[in-house]
């Protein structure tokens, strides 16, 4: 389960006076030397020259037709993977909340959520493989049963469809576990309310319960974004070398120095950094906006 | 009519999450040709190779909860009864894993802890295992900050504190005695989250170059027909094992506090 699932606007610092802060030296040091360090040293590298001198070089090396394209298909997977996984995980988890369903339902749903959301990476891949694949269990069912033919349609596992159908299964729990509270919080009164004036299920929806949850969508959709923008391990095993996305470029670039220029890595990672950021960022606010109605 | 389609809403889409896993499972167990059998994990299990990344990885991740548990529990104590004030920026910071992508962090050790570097870890093989570590532990430190924190708001940390230092207790005591047994719940389900994490992680190891479970995987699945499946299998089940014993201390310890 994400840990950013249920954020509090940080309360008002108090200021002190003593010495108590070196209790927490040794965990400042840590995130200084291995999270805080590392990244400054690539975001800072982005603006340098190999001898050490301020330039914006790498930055506009990044405007190659490659890069730019790669850096393209993977902001399209993610808003697709992103996208389908917001509907799919709302729709579910509106139908598991205000469904009428029995209550046992939800706890294996959310138990269930929990585990497929951290279920990425490379067994990922292989699951999707296994089931989509050339030789897939719903391929060859669909081609032997309905002489439906996936590859003769266009369908590849390896491509960008692909790529998004898979994502999209660490995507949909992952928005699960962040609406359903917020589905919680609609309060009965205000259907009651709209229903005494008279409005429509369909009213009720679109300008009362929709409204209220659309920061709250929204912002999972940013986080759901970024989600998929940083998967490097589940595209790596499922299509090699042969889709060009950012991930996968930085990776080979950290390999090998495929693109001929170490301080253009730097940029491209930086470029990375920009984008989650961007859309962590979206998603914080847009949190903090959805707190005025749910609670 | 609502409930029908909500029913079958949530049909359809339980379909797309089991239907790969079925897909998975199916596969690793095809490896000989018209039935069914177990082939595939009698090849995986007598493969050295995956002996020995598997148990580097075991070690690897218990290693990773040791050093977790031992920074995060003190950290996240001393914050709530000293430091309140910094508790917001401690918690962002803890947050920051998940913003920052994990390949550009792993990008940056590289670079800054190469052999020319003022700190050459990559330079020798136990380095860079300890810069593995450090990394993993990275990685796990939001769950690990998050679940502990979180208990330490069940407890009331300065009185507790108070006592034992009023009886003479000094801080390793109080840390040892009072407040880990008093969050060991919260500790042991941030610490199956890192054992996934861990057993699961390809990135890192793969770009510091260690034999670990999930380049291995992502070897094997380049390579050979069955037996990625039938690793795929193993590691869901170990998620799946993980996810479990969370909400099997969580719920232990619920009946435990109803009883008293």
């Amino acid at each position: 389960m994400d840990p950013r699932v249920t954020e509090h606007p940080p309360p008002p610092p108090r200021r002190r006076l003593n010495l108590a802060w070196i209790g927490i030296l040794p965990f400042a040091a840590f995130v200084a030397l291995f999270l805080i360090a590392p990244t400054m040293k690539i975001v800072i590298g982005a603006f340098q020259r190999a001898d050490g001198s301020f330039t914006l070089e790498n930055i506009f090396g990044l405007f190659t037709p490659t890069i730019l394209s790669s850096y393209w298909v993977s902001i399209k997977i993610s808003l697709a993977s992103s996208a389908l996984g917001s509907l799919i995980g709302f729709l579910m988890a509106a139908a598991m909340v205000l469904g009428g369903l029995p209550r046992f339902i939800r706890s294996p749903l959310l138990t269930f959520s929990g585990v497929a959301s951290n279920f990425a990476g490379v067994p990922l891949a292989f699951a999707f493989l296994a089931t989509l694949g050339p030789l897939g269990l719903v391929t060859m069912w669909l081609r032997t049963e309905f002489g439906i033919n996936l590859r003769a349609m266009g369908f590849n596992i390896l491509s960008f469809w692909g790529l998004t159908i898979t994502y999209i299964f660490f995507q949909i729990p992952l928005m699960i576990l962040i609406i359903t509270p917020a589905l919680d919080g609609l309060k009965r009164e205000w259907r009651e309310a709209a229903q005494s004036l008279g409005a429509s299920a369909t009213q009720y929806w679109t300008q009362v319960a929709l409204p209220i949850l659309a920061p709250n969508i929204l912002g999972t959709f940013a986080l759901l974004f970024a989600n998929a923008f940083g998967a490097v391990a589940t595209a790596i095993a499922l299509t090699g070398s042969s889709l060009n996305i950012v991930p996968i470029m930085l990776f080979a670039q950290i390999r090998g120095d495929v693109l001929g220029n170490p301080h253009l890595g730097y940029a491209m990672a930086f470029g990375m950094i920009l984008v989650t950021a961007l859309a962590n960022v979206l998603y914080i606010v847009l949190r903090m906006r959805s707190e005025r109605w749910l609670k | 009519m609502k409930r029908a389609a909500a029913w079958s809403i949530l049909l359809v889409g339980m379909l797309y999450f089991i239907l790969p896993l079925v897909g998975m499972v199916e596969f690793s167990l095809s490896m000989k040709r018209g039935v069914y059998s177990f082939e595939a994990y009698r090849v995986v299990f007598a493969d050295p190779q995956f002996r020995q990344t598997f148990s580097y990885s075991v070690l690897m991740a218990v290693l990773t909860i040791l050093f977790g548990v031992l920074l995060v529990v003190p950290t996240a104590f001393w914050v709530r009864l000293k430091l309140p004030g910094l508790r917001p920026y401690v918690e962002f910071v803890t947050l920051l894993p998940l913003v920052i992508p994990a390949i550009v962090v792993v990008f940056g050790y590289i670079r800054l802890y190469n052999t020319s570097s003022w700190l050459p870890m990559t330079g020798s093989v136990t380095g860079t295992n300890l810069l593995l570590l450090f990394g993993y532990s990275m990685l796990s430190l939001p769950y690990m900050y998050r679940a502990i924190d979180t208990g330490l708001r069940t407890i009331d940390v300065a009185t507790l504190t108070e006592a034992a230092q009023s009886l003479g207790a000094g801080w390793f005591t109080i840390l040892a005695k009072i407040i880990m047994p008093n969050v060991l719940v919260a500790v042991l389900s941030g610490a199956f989250v890192t054992f996934a994490i861990v057993m699961g992680e390809f990135t890192l190891a793969a770009l510091l170059d260690r034999p670990a479970f999930g380049p291995y995987l992502q070897l094997m699945g380049a390579n050979k027909a069955y037996e990625p499946f039938a690793l795929s299998t193993i590691a869901f089940i170990i998620t799946w094992a993980c996810m479990g014993l969370i909400q099997l201390v969580t719920r232990l310890t619920k009946h435990d506090k109803a009883a008293r």
